[in-house]
């Protein structure tokens, strides 16, 4: 016991004698939970759009305030003619063209039917969906608003109500997959780096020559950066609590427990990393090429898991930080207990065992 | 301008020398290529759908049997009470649930005018909202429906009506994988570009080979030269089978000038590369170089329109954006592949590319020390 | 002149530590000049100096007949440099080695082809040419090494503990490259902390705190000293060293 505190000192001290690292590992959460949570938003606004209207009058006028009052919309008026929409297209100016037909107030008034075409940019197809699901809404309520006396008969109307997360709040989702990211990630590296860069120091095998356990030794180089990680951790919590107002329905304790768990997952996973090589560049391409775009992909807080093609699914369970998003999800903002995230808890803690079983007999065939 | 020669055989003979760091330039790319973009697609589909009917009406189950033919719905759970599909809403196993009232058919048909009831699982915001969306649409065209059913007398005095026709342009299968197929492959191309450069040259610092390079006559940029060289062809070089990966996969054939395009990379990589030896100036160990290199990806990611439109971001979002190299690419290339932007059109993006490129190399050199 | 180095109140200054505090010396065109001191005596400061990757605080010297301050790159052209923390690319074979280093010095092709095979030979090294450096034992990687900062015939070499951690038999050959050398007309500078070495060259400086203590030939500073080895010297001055590791 006392070995291992010794050695939890000294890799205490490496940490300590690099500050510029030390301060990239702390600042790195607290950087990305504020930029992250306030910036990234799937909502559209603000989009430039063209207007195509070649006879004015009361309706289309109308129709064109309409657009032009919501928020989701900002009319480029330097484009005129259908022949300019290619271009203003490919310079990126606009992401749609709301287009009138000729003599648009006379057809709706004499033929009954009027035509409004909404051409999108749909090389960005979620934009093109959402922007012309808005003008759609939007035209067709400066419809109802010209025909108030019209009452439609047999009308069914929708009543929607939203659970969980009313206000529809971009962070409710986004906190929780940033710190299963961003935990994973750093504590992953942070691991793997300082085990490998002992190897290629050599100072490894004088340290497998002492006549301490290889469990007990690599737990010591894990426990300084466990520490870290849940420090990491808190202040993620604290940051998005406080300011990003995400709340902790759930039990705070329950929380932190299966964060303990999840941090220690990920450790556990560095180990491995640097058990099967031996080259700081190759545990670093590993690391962050290999796992960056994967666990923002496949932990499921971008992009629907159930969405995506079988193998991928299955691709996913193998990535830690989407056991993780779930828990957090469950705990911080749906407010349940252990009964619902056990089966999550459980899957990391066999990740965990699983990991430390295999780095170990990889070490100690090193040494015999 | 011969030394360079010799560093580049140097570098070249390192980079090929060292199979597993090959290996992961190549492979790791292409396969990452081929995977994410199946997976991150926001076509939603199997939009796990709970229903209540407390009707059980002829109308009801023709709504329901409606629903059910869809391609997007997933009829989960059929259940008495809302109590009774709430658990499957809380374990996100279902992403809406629709209620219909009691007497549902005899409102909407005496009364003229009845209401469904949808809830919905807002944690799952994409999902749960189109559900919702999608739900509408459906009960719409179910309303209508009846509506012609009971209107079936002439319409001698229809409403004025706008037919509203949407018009995708550039991507008419909507799909969001050729979407986010050069996306992927812009930030692909920036790893290799300013990450494996500024470790390279602090692993040399690490060795201790860089100050036997500090006595030696060789000149700064010379030097810097011969380190920005291999890594922007080997950046060329992925981009290249970037595009090849996905043509094969994804049938994506660039409507845009290929020129244009490389061009733009060429310039692009100048400049990501004079960013990661710049980070190589100021660390000094290979993790500090990978910690910071990390940050960055992060912020290029995520503040590069990648996911994200970067026009919904807040005001100071959108400058940090502006000073995010991979967000004008990310652009550029989604203009050029998709809907064939010619040069007029990235014009600005070129320009600034072209000074990041400038800056950053120009910064790299000044603060490359051969004396301490 | 007849001067290799010729140095002249040099000093450098971290913060308020003063690592070498106003020295001056001068060493002789084909000479083997030992350079020593205890561990933080600041020798290796003062030699990042004089090979130019090390900016002085002030004082200035003359290293090939160029101006410090005013031409470090041209000193570099003329001198050699062999650190004491093995500095050749361990990924790539010898061969790819020389041909880097020839090729940075401004050798052509043809230059680098002959002074490789002259130099493999000479070290016996023909059968490993292609194997990786880093698959060489220590005692030859440094003949290597030493073979390599020579390539473009420097007329002064800077040695920085050449023989750290080498046996006694790799020594005494590292020392005949360093005697074959010095025959040719190449000026050594070498840094080391084995006393025995110390014999070996022609004059020695000895530098404590920051100064040079004493700088003669080993016999003299024996006689000086009334010591019997050099060892014996270099004891009875960095005993009286306020910074040292000893």
């Amino acid at each position: 016991m006392k070995q291992f505190i010794i050695f939890v000192k000294k890799e205490f001290y490496h940490i300590l004698r690099d500050p510029k690292t030390l301060i990239i590992i702390i600042g790195l959460p607290i950087i990305q939970i504020l930029t992250f949570g306030f910036a990234l938003t799937n909502e559209v606004k603000n989009s430039k759009i063209a207007i195509l209207n070649p006879t004015i009058d009361e309706t289309t006028t109308k129709i064109v305030d309409r657009l032009e009052a919501s928020r989701f919309f900002e009319i480029e008026k330097s484009i005129n003619s259908p022949n300019d929409l290619d271009a203003a297209f490919k310079s990126g100016k606009i992401r749609m063209a709301v287009v009138f037909q000729n003599n648009f107030q006379s057809n709706l008034l004499h033929n009954k039917k009027a035509d409004i075409q909404l051409i999108t940019d749909a090389s960005d197809p979620n934009i093109a969906t959402m922007v012309s699901n808005y003008a759609t809404a939007i035209i067709n309520d400066a419809q109802t608003e010209l025909n108030p006396n019209y009452q439609m008969p047999y009308q069914i109307n929708i009543a929607t109500r939203l659970f969980y997360n009313p206000q529809q709040i971009g962070a409710y989702s986004f906190v929780p997959g940033i710190m299963a990211m961003v935990l994973l990630l750093i504590s992953t590296m942070m691991t793997s780096l300082a085990i490998v860069r002992e190897k290629e120091l050599g100072s490894m095998e004088l340290l497998l020559a002492s006549p301490m356990k290889p469990l007990v030794l690599i737990l010591s180089k894990v426990v300084p950066y466990l520490i870290i990680s849940l420090f990491n951790w808190l202040m993620i919590v604290i940051l998005s609590v406080w300011l990003m107002e995400v709340p902790i329905n759930g039990s705070f304790l329950l929380l932190f427990l299966v964060s303990l768990v999840f941090i220690v997952a990920s450790l556990a996973l560095g180990l491995f990393i640097s058990s099967i090589t031996d080259s700081q560049q190759v545990a670093m391409m590993i690391s962050l090429m290999g796992m960056l775009l994967p666990t923002l992909i496949l932990s499921g807080f971008m992009f629907p898991i159930e969405n995506m093609p079988l193998p991928l699914q299955v691709v996913s369970n193998i990535v830690p930080s989407k056991w993780y998003y779930s828990i957090v999800k469950d705990i911080m903002i749906k407010g349940l207990g252990i009964n619902a995230i056990w089966k999550e808890t459980l899957v990391l803690v066999g990740m965990t065992l699983f990991f430390i079983a295999v780095s170990l007999k990889k070490f100690k065939i090193r040494i015999s | 301008m011969r030394t360079i020669l010799f560093l580049l055989e140097k570098e070249f003979a390192q980079i090929f020398r060292n199979k597993a760091i090959l290996r992961l330039i190549f492979i790791m790319p292409i396969v990452q290529l081929i995977m994410l973009p199946l997976a991150a697609d926001y076509e939603v589909k199997n939009i796990n759908c709970s229903i209540i009917d407390h009707d059980h009406s002829p109308y009801s189950r023709r709504l329901i049997g409606q629903i059910e033919a869809s391609t997007y719905f997933k009829l989960v759970d059929y259940q008495q009470n809302i109590e009774g599909a709430m658990p499957k809403l809380e374990k996100d196993k279902s992403d809406i649930i629709l209620e219909i009232p009691q007497n549902f058919e005899k409102d909407l048909i005496k009364e003229e005018k009845a209401t469904l009831l949808i809830a919905v699982n807002a944690v799952n915001g994409v999902k749960g909202n189109l559900g919702a969306a999608y739900a509408s649409g459906i009960i719409r065209t179910f309303n209508q429906n009846i509506r012609m059913d009971w209107m079936t007398f002439p319409k001698m005095n229809p409403i004025p009506e706008i037919r509203i026709s949407s018009i995708p342009w550039y991507n008419k299968m909507m799909s969001y994988k050729i979407f986010m197929v050069p996306g992927i492959l812009v930030i692909l191309v920036t790893m290799v570009g300013s990450f494996l450069s500024s470790l390279n040259i602090v692993h040399e610092k690490e060795a201790g080979t860089i100050e036997q390079i500090n006595v030696t006559p060789i000149r700064k940029h010379h030097f810097i030269l011969g380190k920005l060289i291999p890594f922007w062809i080997l950046g060329i070089v992925v981009l290249g089978l970037g595009l090849i990966v996905s043509y094969i996969i994804y049938g994506i054939v660039p409507v845009g000038s290929l020129f244009l395009l490389f061009s733009f990379a060429a310039v692009y990589l100048i400049g990501t590369l004079g960013l990661g030896l710049l980070i190589s100036n100021y660390a000094d160990t290979q993790q500090q170089a990978m910690f910071f290199s990390f940050l960055l990806m992060m912020v290029f990611i995520l503040l590069g329109g990648l996911y994200t439109p970067i026009e919904s971001m807040p005001e100071w979002a959108k400058v940090i954006t502006k000073f995010n190299p991979a967000a004008y690419f990310i652009e550029v290339i989604r203009m050029i592949v998709l809907k064939g932007s010619g040069l007029k059109d990235i014009l600005p993006h070129f320009f600034a590319i072209g000074c990041f490129a400038v800056v950053f190399n120009l910064l790299a050199i000044w603060s490359y020390r051969k004396q301490i | 002149m007849n001067l290799a180095i010729e140095v002249n109140e040099l000093t450098k200054k971290f913060g308020d530590f003063v690592a070498v505090d106003h020295i001056s010396f001068s060493v002789k065109k084909g000479e083997i000049f030992g350079f020593l001191g205890a561990n933080g005596a600041g020798k290796t400061t003062a030699m990042k100096m004089l090979i130019g990757i090390s900016i002085p605080t002030s004082g200035n010297a003359t290293v090939a007949g160029f101006d410090l301050n005013r031409y470090p790159d041209k000193i570099k052209q003329n001198i050699g440099y062999m650190s004491q923390k093995f500095s050749l690319y361990e990924d790539l074979n010898i061969i790819e080695n020389i041909r880097f280093y020839g090729g940075i010095y401004g050798l052509s092709r043809k230059e680098i082809a002959e002074k490789s095979e002259k130099l493999l030979e000479k070290l016996d090294l023909q059968s490993v040419s292609k194997s990786l450096v880093s698959s060489l034992p220590l005692g030859w990687k440094q003949k290597l090494s030493f073979s390599i900062a020579m390539i473009h015939e420097p007329s002064i070499i800077f040695l920085d503990e050449p023989t750290g951690g080498v046996d006694p038999i790799t020594r005494r050959q590292f020392w005949d490259l360093i005697y074959e050398a010095s025959e040719n007309g190449t000026t050594v500078f070498v840094t080391t902390h084995y006393m025995d070495e110390a014999e070996y060259c022609e004059r020695v400086s000895i530098m404590v705190d920051g100064k040079i203590a004493a700088l003669n030939t080993p016999k003299q500073l024996k006689q000086d000293f009334k010591a019997a080895s050099m060892d014996e010297v270099f004891y009875q001055l960095a005993r009286g060293a306020k910074r040292s590791d000893h």
